[in-house]
């Protein structure tokens, strides 16, 4: 089985050339990311995921992490990657070097998600975790307790976690009923947390949970939720780690997939209760969690990717090894499959929908950057409509794709692809998990509709929509050797978004009716923005190779490539714009029609 | 002490290389270029000798076009303290590469200078050899260990019957085996802080060195495509083919 080689090439070009690599090292504290030293990192970290962290990847789904006499212990080899891979400075890339980090920006990050998730979706489920919690002590929590935690989590010495839900309040966190006890400057935590990543390992000394409980007293329902910061064990005032807290890992899930990371049954409070410290105002716990949520959301659309590109990279090596049937062109001879039209479109359907994907993650990514640092506030402004706008987006359709991908990955290996040792089966295993956590695929489709689209009339889309507007009229223009393949990505994108504005307009009507007809077409809505992003994506992605194939500058079969690509992505995947236009607009009356004792 | 360590810009170990379709070399646009392995090995034991206080300074030298810079940068983020590069356009052939290296010794004046054994483009395997006889310096080649000391160096080599060990007297050129060490990963902080360390340019006329090649690349070929096999009916017969067609046994 092949490990996972990080597409750089591609990378690089949709930093460069997509994304706009060069307007975000212009930003005010990023002129370290200057392409040549981006290169470099892209290269460094391509080796630690290939030689490092690839190869823990199919051991650590056989050996999963285990419990055992109350440890969680991961599998073997994950301690020494995630050594080596805290000492090389990868966990606080996104962070202040002030609290230890390397400040690049989030673009840059971008693609080194990638590339962890593709080479060990398992593994890289710690740092992204760790992540958070910095985000949600970053954000609200006070000078004091960042000076004293923060250092320590931005070395990645110790690890973070995220404490939501609970076994009757997942999707609906207003139902959660932990507890949190005043006591004197701090509080006691009593209840049961589930689904926690990374809520007890052996990576790291100390673990800092940030736990979401009602402090007595509270307002029901999601006005009453406050966010605490719960380690497991407490830390003297000296920094020196002291007693354990009163907590523990209780067990851990089986899973259908991501075996290597301990998803923890988490209790907290079983004696006099567990330690922990208000994170900002009480009751404000939800809204804290919400805009860290959103950068959580980004992360797992990225994971979608990964996974996509890893499942494409091991079916493209399985076709052109397998050799079955003969060329239907002729010759007597059995060839590669990768010669047989139908494997040659499943390959296509695959390599044109993961660039589809990178290009947005990547363009989202600058987007997030502007918001937080241009020196312009309408610029800000403008970038964060952007970022809200896409985020379900990113979220919702990676991973549906990414899913979708290491299904046709499956498929490719034929009877090999349901067999454990080929690999492939794992990644579609793995996949599954990521249109569920952070929010399900309907969770991100009804925040599209609802908080996204119908809150703003739109506003925000139809500027989207707009700029796709420029896109086929730059592609139309488009003359010289590129021209041919520019005029039909051109046509198509430009039909495409025809069908978005179409929906959007019969969306923001109907719901003014009937909200429950609007919202049962959420899910294809969410699919046909993603489509029609990604294909504009694509299509920006081929007017810049056509510019550098025009000016002789770079790799001719690559450029030539990503068009061709981009061509086919515009004239076949994304033929599928019409039917979600028509299943949306014909709204919900049979979707919704039977009762419920019909089902 | 001061070690020299001359590294080659190559193409990535892992691409397949191709014959340009006119023969006159091997494909190099728009591929992967990195460090090559042994001299990767090279900065690698120069920093492992720094760590261990037994070498206070690392200087990095590439010889060929300004984008061995990116090599050089990689160097530095692996350790080494400061870099040159010997900036030409010119087809650099071992003897060259010598003789700018003897003139960068000269101006550098190491005790030490730790090179890969041979670059895995072109495997020539004679620029060290070649600098020692240059500089008129003791030579210790296919090292898979080196303990330097104050006035020597002992050296374990890698030879045809099994290891042996001598001990040169410095300033030495070492090369380096596979097995001498297995270089680290380069960590993020290191990558940032080698954008300020120092490279600096000089070129061939600066050093007052000759490169011009002396020797003429007739023509490059892919090597030939191996043949399909033939099955054989039984033991027997192949026995029979070993013997009197492949002559491989008596």
């Amino acid at each position: 089985m092949s490990e996972y080689s990080a597409p750089i090439a591609d990378m690089q070009f949709v930093l460069e050339h997509v994304a706009g690599l060069a307007d975000v090292n212009a930003l005010p504290g990023m002129e370290d990311a200057s392409a040549d030293l981006v290169a470099e990192i892209l290269a460094q970290s391509a080796r630690f995921s290939s030689e490092v962290l690839s190869p823990l990847n199919r051991p650590g789904d056989l050996e999963g992490s285990r419990l055992e006499q109350g440890v969680v212990k991961t599998p073997r080899g994950f301690r020494e990657a995630y050594r080596q891979f805290t000492e090389g400075g990868w966990n606080g890339l996104q962070f202040d070097p002030a609290i230890g980090g390397q400040g690049l920006p989030r673009l840059v990050g971008t693609p080194l998600m990638e590339m962890w998730n593709s080479a060990n979706l398992s593994f890289s489920l710690c740092p992204l975790l760790t992540t958070g919690a910095i985000e949600a002590l970053l954000l609200r929590g006070s000078a004091a307790q960042q000076a004293f935690y923060l250092p320590r989590m931005v070395s990645g010495e110790w690890t973070g976690t995220m404490n939501l839900t609970e076994p009757q309040a997942g999707s609906d966190l207003g139902l959660l009923k932990t507890r949190a006890v005043a006591h004197g400057d701090h509080y006691r935590l009593f209840g049961q947390k589930i689904f926690i990543t990374y809520g007890d390992h052996d990576l790291a000394e100390n673990i800092i949970h940030m736990v979401l409980a009602r402090i007595d007293g509270a307002p029901p329902g999601v006005r009453g939720i406050s966010l605490f910061i719960v380690p497991k064990i407490l830390v003297n005032a000296d920094g020196s780690l002291g007693e354990r807290n009163d907590l523990r890992c209780l067990s851990l899930e089986h899973k259908l997939g991501i075996h290597a990371s301990p998803t923890a049954i988490m209790q907290y409070g079983e004696r006099e209760g567990a330690i922990g410290w208000l994170v900002g105002e009480e009751n404000r716990g939800l809204e804290t969690m919400f805009i860290m949520m959103n950068a959580a959301r980004f992360a797992v659309g990225v994971e979608g990717l990964g996974m996509g590109e890893r499942a494409y990279q091991r079916a493209r090596d399985y076709a052109r090894e397998r050799i079955q049937s003969r060329d239907l062109s002729g010759g007597g001879e059995s060839v590669p499959i990768i010669r047989h039209p139908d494997v040659r479109r499943m390959l296509m359907d695959m390599k044109s929908r993961v660039e589809a994907m990178r290009a947005l993650a990547y363009v989202v990514a600058a987007a997030l950057d502007r918001a937080h640092l241009h020196p312009d506030a309408d610029e800000r402004a403008r970038s964060q409509a952007f970022v809200d706008l896409m985020i379900p987006v990113v979220k919702g359709w990676s991973t549906e794709t990414g899913q979708e991908v290491a299904s046709i990955a499956v498929q490719v290996h034929g009877g090999m692809g349901f067999i454990e040792e080929t690999g492939a089966a794992q990644y579609y295993r793995d996949a599954r998990i990521t249109t569920i956590y952070e929010g399900t695929t309907g969770i991100q489709a009804n925040d599209l509709l609802g908080r996204k689209l119908l809150r703003d009339g739109a506003l925000t889309l139809r500027g989207v929509i707009a700029q796709i507007g420029e896109c086929v009229g730059a592609l139309a223009l488009i003359e010289g050797e590129s021209c041919g393949h520019c005029t039909v990505i051109s046509r198509e994108l430009g039909v495409a978004v025809s069908h978005l504005s179409t929906t959007v307009d019969w969306l923001i009507a109907t719901a003014a009716s009937d909200l429950r007809s609007a919202y049962a077409g959420a899910v294809p809505l969410l699919h046909l923005v993603g489509l029609v992003c990604g294909a504009w994506q694509l299509g920006r992605s081929a007017r810049a190779a056509a510019g550098l194939l025009a000016a002789g500058d770079g790799d001719a079969e690559f450029l030539r490539a990503k068009i061709t690509t981009a061509r086919y992505f515009a004239e076949h995947a994304l033929t599928r714009s019409a039917s979600l236009q028509v299943e949306i607009c014909r709204g919900a009356e049979s979707v919704l029609a039977l009762p419920e004792s019909a089902f | 002490m001061k070690v020299l360590v001359p590294i080659k810009r190559v193409i990535d170990y892992n691409v397949k290389v191709r014959v340009r379709s006119d023969g006159t070399g091997v494909e190099t646009a728009n591929v992967k270029m990195s460090m090559n392995p042994f001299d990767e090995i090279a900065v690698e034991e120069a920093v492992r000798q720094k760590e261990a206080g037994v070498v206070s300074e690392i200087v990095v030298v590439s010889c060929g076009t300004t984008a061995c810079q990116e090599t050089l940068r990689t160097a530095l983020a692996i350790g080494a303290d400061r870099a040159i590069l010997v900036d030409t356009a010119v087809e650099l052939q071992p003897l060259a590469v010598a003789k700018l290296l003897r003139a960068v010794v000269d101006r550098e004046q190491p005790r030490l200078v730790i090179l890969g054994k041979q670059a895995i483009d072109d495997d020539c395997n004679q620029t060290g050899q070649m600098l020692a006889a240059l500089l008129g310096w003791p030579q210790a080649t296919f090292a898979s260990k080196l303990v330097v000391e104050a006035e020597s160096a002992l050296v374990t080599r890698e030879v045809d019957g099994g290891l042996e060990t001598i001990r040169v007297g410095l300033p030495a050129v070492i090369t380096t085996d596979l097995r001498l060490n297995e270089p680290r990963y380069v960590t993020l902080p290191n990558i940032m802080k080698a954008k300020k360390k120092t490279l600096d340019p000089v070129t061939p006329d600066a050093l007052g060195v000759d490169v011009t090649p002396r020797l003429k690349t007739l023509r490059v070929d892919e090597p030939p495509k191996r043949k399909a096999g033939a099955k054989v009916p039984d033991a027997q017969t192949l026995a029979d083919k070993l013997k009197n067609e492949a002559k491989v046994v008596q």
